[in-house]
Formats: C-alpha cells, structure tokens, sequence
C-alpha cells in the first residue's frame, strides 16, 4: 500500500498551484472537497492548520469550493471574498482579511446544508476511549474553548462544529477540522496548550477577533474511527462560578437536539428514529463551568467512569 | 460537441453504470446544478440497486432522494393550506407547473424538487387573492419600489410572497404571460378548463393547457437556470398525455385558441431534439419542417445550447453567448424595447455597484444558518 499523501506533504509552490489552478483535495473524514483560491490568508493558513489531513481522490469531490474577490464597485474601495460552493455563492461577500474564515465556515455550511446521508447538529463533539460527548450550546456559552481544551488534554477532536451522526448506526463520524476560537479564548487555549499550533487572527469580524486551531495530529490520524454517543453535555462558562453539574430531562435534550439540527426535518422517521437512540444511549448533563481545570478532570472522571 | 453530462442519464438511466468516477463527479455536479439531481436519483432506483454504485456516489443520490420526498411531503401540505387560505375569499386555487404536477400525480413529478408554488387566479379576484394569502402569512418579499412596479404593472405575476413562519414561497399569477406580451393568452380560458385532483378543492390545468403553459413558459423564459428541467417536465407531460390519441388533436385546438402555437412548436422540436420525444406527424404545430427559416434555424442553436445544466462544465464555446442572447430575448418578449432598455441598465448597474448585496456583514453562526436556496431546502 502506498502511503497517504498529507496537505503537508506538499511544497509551497505545489500548493499553491493546486490552489490556482485544478484545486487542492482533501479529505476530512467521509468527505472530499476540492478547494480553490488565489487569496493568500489561505495559501498561508491552510497548510498549517491541514497539515496532518490526508489529500483526496482527485477523480471525485463531495464539494467543489472556491474563495475569490467579488467583483463590482465595492470591490475597489473595500476589498470583498465570496465563498463559491460549484460557482454559485449561498451567502454574502465578507471582507478580504476574512478569507480563511470564510472558507471555513463556508465548509461548514456544505456539510449542513447537503449532507443528508447524516443527521447533522450544530453541536461540539468530542470522543475519548470509545465514547462521544455531544456540546451543543449557543455562540457564547464557551463550547470551543472547552472543546479546544479538551482536545488538548487527551481527548479526540471529532467536530468543534458540526456533530455528524450516521443513520446507519447511531455512531458520531469525525471530521477532524480546525476549531474556531475567538477573542480572550484564543490566549486561553494558548496559555492552556503552549504545544496548540493557530493560524492567522482576523482582526475584526463582527463577532471580534478570531483564530483557528490545527487540529491535533492524533485526531486527524483516528478520523475514521466511529465513536458511540454517551453523553449529551451543554455547557456554560461563567466567570467566578465553581463546577457544578445538573441533570437535564432527556426529553428536554431530545428537543435541544432536534432545535439544533440542520435536517432533522429532512430525515423524518430516520431522524427521529437516530435522536431517540443517541438520547437513550446518553446521559444527559448540564455543566457550569469557570476553570478549565477543573472541568477536564470532570470530563475525564465521566470517560473513567463510562471505561470501567 | 456540446458537453452535458445529464442528458444521457435522463435519457437512458442505465448508462450512468458505464460512468467512471470523474463521470459521476460532473454528474453529480451538473444534474444538482440542473435541480435534477433526485430525479435521476429516483430513475437510477428503478434500474439498479445501490451496491452496483461507486460508494462515493451513494450518499448523494440518497441525500437527493431524501430532500425530494421531503419536499413533496411539505408541498402537499402547503398546497392545502393555500386551498384552505383561498377558499376563505371564495377564491378557487389552481396550481401551475411543479405543485400541479406533483397535486395531480403525475409521472413527471418523481424526483421534481420545488423552488415556490405557483398558482393562477383571474385578474378579477387578484386582491382579493392577495389579501386572503396576506391574512394567512404569506408576505409580499420585494419591498422595492422599483421591483413592485416591474411586477404589478408589467409581468403576468405578483412579487413572490412569502410565508412569514414556514417560509414557503407562492408565485400567484393572473396571466401565463407577461401584460406588455405582444400576444397574451385569455387566462379565462385555462381557468374555465381547470380540472380538479384527488385532493377535493385543488385543480391543475387541463391536460393540452398545462403542456401549453409549460411550453410558453420555458420558451418566454430568458434565465433558463432550470431549463433542461423544465424540457424534462415536458417530456414527461408528453409522453404520459400522450398515451391518450385524443390528446394531440386537443393541443393543436389549444393552441390555436390560446395563440401559443409557436412555443408549442419550439417545445416539441426541442424535446425531440434533446430528448427523442415521440408526437404524432400529423400534429399542425409540429407539421412544418423544422427549422423552417433563418430564425428557427438560430433559435435551435440557441436552445441546443441554452436548455442544458447551467453549469462551467457543460456546454461548448458558444454557451455564454448563446445563453445571453436568450437572456435578452426572453426579456424582447415580456417588454416593449424602451421599458426593457431602461431595466436591463437599471439591473446592470445594481449588480455592479454592489447595491443587491447592501445587507450586513455575518459572523459564523449567521453564515451557518444561511438558508439554502429554495430547491435545496426542505420547508418547514
């Protein structure tokens, strides 16, 4: 067998041209996509962040996507990107610095939107001896940075994002892409994991400043390993507040899941189905949180725990 | 050559077992352009089981084939609510193409995704229509001095509305053509003739009109983003009304009265051309030989190349030309030259300077939960 080539395997020059020209193919878990873009943020960021992810097939794409600046007037007094899934563009122009992130979440969207083979949620997913932890929460409740945290202390990064569930099974299918962190997060996971590897900040999206962080090479390397949902955790940070743990009713995360899902709708009886299985499997769990410490070594004692 | 990688695979579905993997990869690409994606999907069931396909492919056709269903679940029940909407005004609701063929179970509509609903009401009763939908949530979406203008006082339909919970979108119509057409059908005709489905209180066109309607419609139509589809509903429609002789001779009756002789025509040399549509010789449309002159002789070039997936990989060099000569045609036929000079410059200079996208700038979750366009959505 030969060995698989990595997005790091490549030079620069070889990257670029791909980039330029036919499309750089990568693999992220079950999915292909083929990127294309002559903007330089992603030339630079994509081989640090995508270094360990293997490169596709270049006969198929799942996504043909490309980042480029849009045309018109506005272009000239201040610089736009759109994100272009098969030359047509599902969203608005964003500024240029913002190119990479756009790609990213442009990424996400494909998944979200097209991937109904999956039941997909808008949750954070995290697996460790076997067993995956669903985070769903709202931007703002601390989820990536508890995830990034997490992934840095010996847990598997499936999905910062997106938690994929296969009908087939009820398993989580990782992804294994770089997890997007913003503002005092991004100098918290770098104080908490001085080994963490970012790309480039975008000063000012709306939202502040954001960064994304490689996803671990071990995490990259398990990605096609299946892990079965144990845990259904939605996490707050709050500053000050000591950990406290509380039991949330399963109906209540049933409907969280559902309200979360991008085509829960779309899947019918196969969705309602999938959520009622990874519900049973689960416990389900609130967790207030301040330190990061302190949170992990809870998140261990519940994998201990699931282990025995 | 013209290069079209659905075509074939509409045409014979079994050929797609001879594709290799870059084959399904513009496949796939094309036919999701053409929103025809679950229909092959669909006519692939019928001939193969999932283990003769690559497993790359696989969760594309059932990723279509889910979205499809769901679809049609949700349009069927909006269709009902729609009915239930009109009827509060005493109005009649009367579907026209993708909800029609989908209401009437008709052949044509497995695998047919939906952008909106469209539906046809007389002029008479459009406010009254209007203000029922309104009473019900559906919301008109082009707030646009300009654009309401455009709709109200030059095209055959009102701005699309919009439900406010379940984002649906209806298209009411109260003509099958453009007002400033050179030669606009009675709609009192087509609603005369309605005849009403399996569902009590829906009614689709009669079987000669909803052919006519589906011709005059893609052969008006300057954005032909959904154009082979649109052939493919066609062909559909053909060959099932078809199977009945009595039809033929209704449609050149039809068509005579509705003055829609001349897209009938293109309608069915092209579906002939492109998809080996049988029709009778003796049919008065199709009668002439084709082309005839110059024009029919530059208009097939146009279509040959203008009703294939709209998409970078398909169609030969002379597609972008082609494809904006029909753009601007199909513009020549709803609008007399002055309006449509300054439209054509008004939607230019919108596009240029940015003005389409004035709205605000998004963080990542908002980018996330950007909507899908229509035929890629599941309604609510």
């Amino acid at each position: 067998m030969t060995q698989t080539l990595r997005v790091g395997d490549l030079s620069r020059d070889e990257l670029r041209h791909r980039l330029h020209g036919a499309g750089l193919s990568l693999r992220s878990g079950p999915l292909v996509f083929e990127i294309r873009s002559r903007e330089p943020e992603i030339a630079e960021n994509l081989p640090r962040l995508y270094a360990d992810t293997p490169l596709g097939n270049a006969a198929f794409a799942d996504f043909h996507v490309e980042v480029r600046r849009a045309r018109g007037l506005r272009g000239w007094l201040k610089p736009q990107v759109e994100f272009l899934i098969d030359d047509r563009s599902p969203f608005q122009p964003l500024p240029r610095p913002q190119s990479f992130a756009m790609l990213e979440w442009g990424m996400n969207w494909c998944v979200a939107n097209h991937c109904h083979q999956y039941l997909v949620i808008h949750a954070a997913v995290i697996e460790r001896k076997g067993f995956a932890a669903i985070l769903p929460a709202p931007p703002g409740s601390g989820k990536s940075t508890l995830c990034a945290a997490l992934i840095h202390a010996g847990w598997r990064l499936c999905s910062d994002e997106l938690t994929v569930l296969d009908p087939a099974d009820g398993t989580v299918v990782a992804l294994a892409r770089p997890v997007s962190l913003k503002n005092a997060s991004i100098e918290v996971i770098g104080a908490f994991a001085p080994q963490a590897l970012f790309g480039s900040e975008v000063p000012d999206t709306k939202k502040g400043r954001v960064s994304h962080l490689k996803p671990p090479t071990d995490s990259v390397e398990n990605v096609g390993t299946r892990a079965k949902p144990r845990w259904v955790i939605f996490p707050q940070w709050q500053a000050g507040a000591a950990l406290e743990i509380g039991a949330q009713p399963k109906s209540h995360a049933f409907i969280q899941l559902a309200e979360n899902a991008f085509n829960y709708s779309m899947l019918g009886e196969t969705g309602f189905e999938l959520l009622g299985r990874v519900i049973d499997a689960s416990d389900c769990l609130s967790l207030r949180y301040s330190r990061l410490d302190e949170a992990i070594a809870w998140f261990n004692c519940l994998a201990d725990e699931a282990a025995r | 050559m013209i290069r079209d990688a659905v075509l074939p695979v509409i045409r014979a579905p079994e050929s797609a077992l001879l594709l290799d993997l870059q084959g399904w990869d513009r496949l796939i690409r094309e036919a999701r352009a053409s929103n025809l994606g679950a229909r092959i999907a669909e006519d692939l069931a019928g001939v193969t089981t999932a283990d003769r396909l690559p497993a790359e492919v696989r969760p594309h056709l059932l990723g279509a084939r889910r979205l499809a269903q769901r679809q049609q679940v949700a349009t069927l029940a909006e269709v009902e609510r729609v009915r239930a909407a009109l009827a509060d005004g005493g109005i009649r609701l009367v579907l026209l193409k993708g909800a029609a063929y989908l209401a009437a179970g008709l052949p044509v509509s497995r695998g047919r995704v939906f952008g909106d609903i469209d539906l046809l009401v007389s002029r008479a009763q459009l406010v009254e229509a209007e203000s029922m939908l309104l009473k019900h949530g559906w919301i008109s979406t082009h707030h646009d001095e300009y654009d309401q203008r455009y709709y109200r006082e030059w095209m055959h339909e009102l701005p699309p509305l919009h439900h406010v919970a379940r984002e649906s979108t209806l298209d009411l119509h109260h003509n099958i053509l453009p007002s400033t057409a050179r030669h606009p059908p009675d709609p009192a005709l087509l609603l005369a003739d309605a005849v009403e489905t399996r569902a009590p209180g829906v009614f689709v066109l009669a079987p000669a009109d909803m052919v006519l309607h589906s011709a005059c419609h893609l052969f008006h139509e300057g954005e032909l983003d959904n154009g082979l589809r649109d052939l493919v509903d066609l062909d559909g429609l053909l060959r099932h009304f078809g199977k009945d002789a009595a039809f033929w001779n209704r449609l050149d009756t039809r068509a005579e009265a509705l003055h829609l002789e001349q897209p009938l025509r293109y309608a069915l040399r092209m579906c002939e051309l492109l998809l080996a549509t049988p029709f009778p010789a003796a049919l008065l449309a199709g009668r002439r030989a084709w082309p005839a002159d110059l024009r029919e002789r530059l208009l097939e070039q146009l279509y040959l190349r203008g009703l294939r997936p709209n998409h970078r990989l398909a169609g030969d060099r002379w597609t972008p030309p082609a494809r904006w000569l029909l753009y601007v045609r199909g513009h020549w036929l709803r609008m007399p030259p002055h309006l449509l000079t300054a439209h054509l410059v008004r939607k230019a200079w919108r596009r240029w300077t940015g003005l389409e996208f004035r709205s605000e700038e998004r963080d990542e979750a908002e980018v996330l939960k950007t909507k899908p366009r229509s035929e890629d959505r599941g309604l609510a």
